[in-house]
């Protein structure tokens, strides 16, 4: 919205020489550069209720209030009291305006059957009823409501023409800003081709009817001599008035904010990057049905109500009671921020307005409130009053409004199959942080597993964590991963256990080894000293048997020695005596 | 429904013009004529100038100049113009039935 107004008001600065009178209609005055054209017609046109009657009284009663310049109503529909009872249901109080001179209202009315034509005539009467109507409450803006109604009244068209064409030259005179109201006609702007006379500014407004659903548009189809923003804006009518969207898809120029903050949930904290996701930026969960997408949004709420902030949760398929009630059994107290006044809950059904609808009064409540972070849970439930386009449009510009002011949008998103790393809304490219949910079905039970699908900015981890909701909170426990892939809940656990019994029987197993390793070496040394004492014992024996071959020796020759002395000292040395020498004994 | 008109009495006419244009004065002067002519005796003709009175514009929700208003008998009648053609002033103010086709 507000580059838009700031290139109109830039480009407004260098042609400064057209003066403008603002509307005062919220949102209208922007796509318009600042307003109608000061002094001169401006022709806001369409279909039967589309609003036009209640955007020109908006135009008077907010010049009157807010801009001190009375106005005159010309109705050619309806009467004073019926448009003052019309109008009452949007705040404005004509009888006051009225009273207070600030605004006068003529109900023209011509009765086509007590009316003859004959000869030439001009519409002075209307003229000077006007002219009394302006001077006498010195009008500054003056609306005609329906001026088309005079083509079925009077018969003699050519003097018609010539008369409007007089009016409108008048009207410029006069230097009132004019709103003539025309209704549109088959391939025309208006059925009569008011768009001859004012040339000025055209205004189209739309209601169109969209699958069941009505969406108001306006378009401004020309405005001479000033800039205005061209596209189709939504718009409502709502007990404050009208309220025009101009937001269209900003340049980007957005502050962004390094401020991290907690999602609630320390372990996805660690997952994104250990500080948790960016202030300011639009984070989705997306998920099957039934993985926990609110109960993990409602975290990130919790948090952020602990930490002094303010939130908005828009619940599209919950009431605010059945949340509550949920997550108190997940020991999530979110009664006492609702009673703090931290948390605001808008629960609706989707269909329950169009999709402008919901971006007005999103808008709303998100100005209301200023809240530092908003919720739509979830998001896919548009899809059912809008195409993914039409949703996406929508999304896209709430977002924009919300970076604008740093307010964090978290998204949840109900996928549908196998197919989950597309949204069904196709908003990934909007999204700065993306957790996706995913139901993991083994062995016969289904288990939530976590991932972060992308973060913008920081390092996120790229496992899987296991989402395991009990009524301590939500925990994310690391999954098991091993030859068999990733195992999850009971699944993990029993891979857990088996681990443990198989580490369990590895460690018998190794002091089993231990064990006989030693009984080995036990019976190695028994055996070693076995074999020492058999050897000692041979050794003792072979020894004692060597001493006494050895001390047979010896004494067998000290026998010889004695022999021989004996034999000498017997005389009789013979030559070959000494060869006889007695062997018998060997 | 002629004879209703004439016989319970007064015909009351007003003429709204705004100052003295050519078409005013040729409205009054055709009403003049013709009242004459059809309403001897039983009109009371009072003309109004808007310029002199602009907030008496309201009141018969006159949008054309000239407008003649048939205020009694009722029901309310207008004419537009300068009531150049007698036979559609005299069809409007319930003086005489159309023309059979």
């Amino acid at each position: 919205m507000d580059s838009l107004a700031r290139n109109l008001e830039q480009e407004g600065a260098a042609s400064r020489s057209l003066p403008k009178a603002p509307t005062g209609i919220a949102g209208l005055d922007e796509v318009l550069g600042g307003g109608l054209p000061q002094g001169r017609p401006t022709l806001i046109c369409g279909s039967a209720g589309c609003g036009k009657t209640l955007m020109a009284m908006e135009f008077l009663v907010r010049g009157a209030t807010d801009y001190g310049e009375p106005g005159v109503f010309m109705s050619f529909e309806e009467g004073a009291e019926e448009l003052t009872q019309n109008v009452r249901s949007l705040g404005f109080d004509l009888d006051d305006l009225v009273a207070r001179n600030l605004l006068g209202i003529d109900y023209v009315h011509v009765e086509r059957s007590e009316i003859e034509e004959t000869g030439e005539y001009d519409l002075d009467g209307l003229f000077i009823r006007l002219g009394y109507a302006i001077d006498s409450i010195g009008a500054k803006r003056v609306v005609l409501d329906t001026l088309e109604a005079l083509f079925s009244s009077l018969t003699n068209t050519g003097i018609l023409r010539a008369e409007l064409r007089r009016l409108f030259r008048w009207l410029k005179d006069k230097g009132v800003t004019a709103v003539i109201t025309g209704e549109r006609g088959d391939g025309a702007l208006t059925r009569y081709g008011l768009e001859e006379y004012i040339s000025d500014c055209v205004i189209l407004l739309d209601h169109r009817v969209n699958e069941q659903l009505a969406i108001r548009r306006l378009r401004v189809v020309k405005y001479r001599g000033s800039l205005h923003g061209t596209n189709e804006y939504p718009f409502i009518i709502d007990e404050r008035g009208i309220e025009v969207l101009p937001i269209t898809s900003l340049g980007l120029e957005h502050e962004v904010s390094t401020e991290r903050v907690s999602t609630g949930i320390a372990a996805l904290d660690v997952m994104l990057g250990g500080e948790g996701y960016f202030r300011g930026s639009s984070l989705l969960i997306s998920g099957g049905a039934g993985t926990g997408k609110t109960s993990l949004a409602c975290h990130f709420v919790a948090a952020a109500c602990g930490r002094g902030e303010r939130c908005i949760y828009f619940a599209f398929e919950e009431s605010k009671a059945q949340i509550v009630r949920n997550l108190s059994s997940l020991g999530l107290d979110l009664e006492s921020p609702v009673r703090q006044g931290l948390l605001r809950f808008h629960a609706a059904r989707p269909t329950l307005h169009g999709l402008e609808r919901h971006l007005v009064l999103m808008h709303k409540a998100i100005r209301d409130f200023q809240p530092q972070i908003v919720v739509l849970d979830p998001v896919t439930n548009f899809l059912s009053v809008g195409t993914g386009e039409d949703v996406k449009a929508m999304l896209m510009r709430l977002l924009d409004f919300l970076k604008m002011q740093q307010i964090t949008l978290l998204l949840t998103s109900l996928t549908h199959g196998a197919e989950t790393e597309q949204t069904d809304v196709g908003i990934s490219s909007l999204i700065d942080t993306w957790m996706l949910v995913r139901q993991i079905e083994l062995s016969g039970e289904r288990n939530r597993g976590l991932y972060v699908l992308k973060s913008r900015g920081m390092a996120h981890s790229n496992q899987v964590r296991e989402l395991v909701l009990s009524d301590r909170g939500i925990d994310l426990t690391e999954v098991y991963l091993g030859p068999e892939g990733a195992l999850t809940g009971s699944a993990r656990l029993a891979q857990e256990a088996r681990e443990r019994r198989e580490a369990a029987e590895r460690h018998q197993e190794i002091e089993r080894a231990r064990l006989d390793l030693e009984r080995r070496r036990q019976a190695l040394d028994a055996k070693l000293a076995a074999l020492r004492l058999e050897f000692e014992a041979e050794e003792e024996e072979m020894r004692r048997f060597i001493e006494q071959a050895e001390a047979g020796e010896k004494s067998r020759l000290e026998d010889r020695k004695d022999m021989a002395t004996a034999r000498q000292a017997k005389a009789s040395p013979a030559a070959g005596r000494g060869r006889t020498e007695p062997k018998g004994e060997r | 429904m002629e004879a209703d008109s004439e016989d319970s009495g007064i015909c009351e006419l007003r003429l709204y013009v705004a100052g003295q244009t050519p078409k005013s004065v040729t409205a009054l002067a055709n009403l003049k004529k013709m009242c004459e002519e059809h309403l001897a005796g039983k009109y009371r003709i009072e003309v109004i100038d808007l310029l002199e009175q602009p907030q008496l514009a309201r009141g018969d929700q006159i949008l054309a100049i000239p407008t003649l208003v048939r205020r009694l008998p009722s029901p309310i009648r207008k004419i537009i113009g300068d009531l150049s053609n007698t036979e559609r002033v005299l069809v409007g103010l319930d003086l005489r039935e159309p023309r059979s086709e």
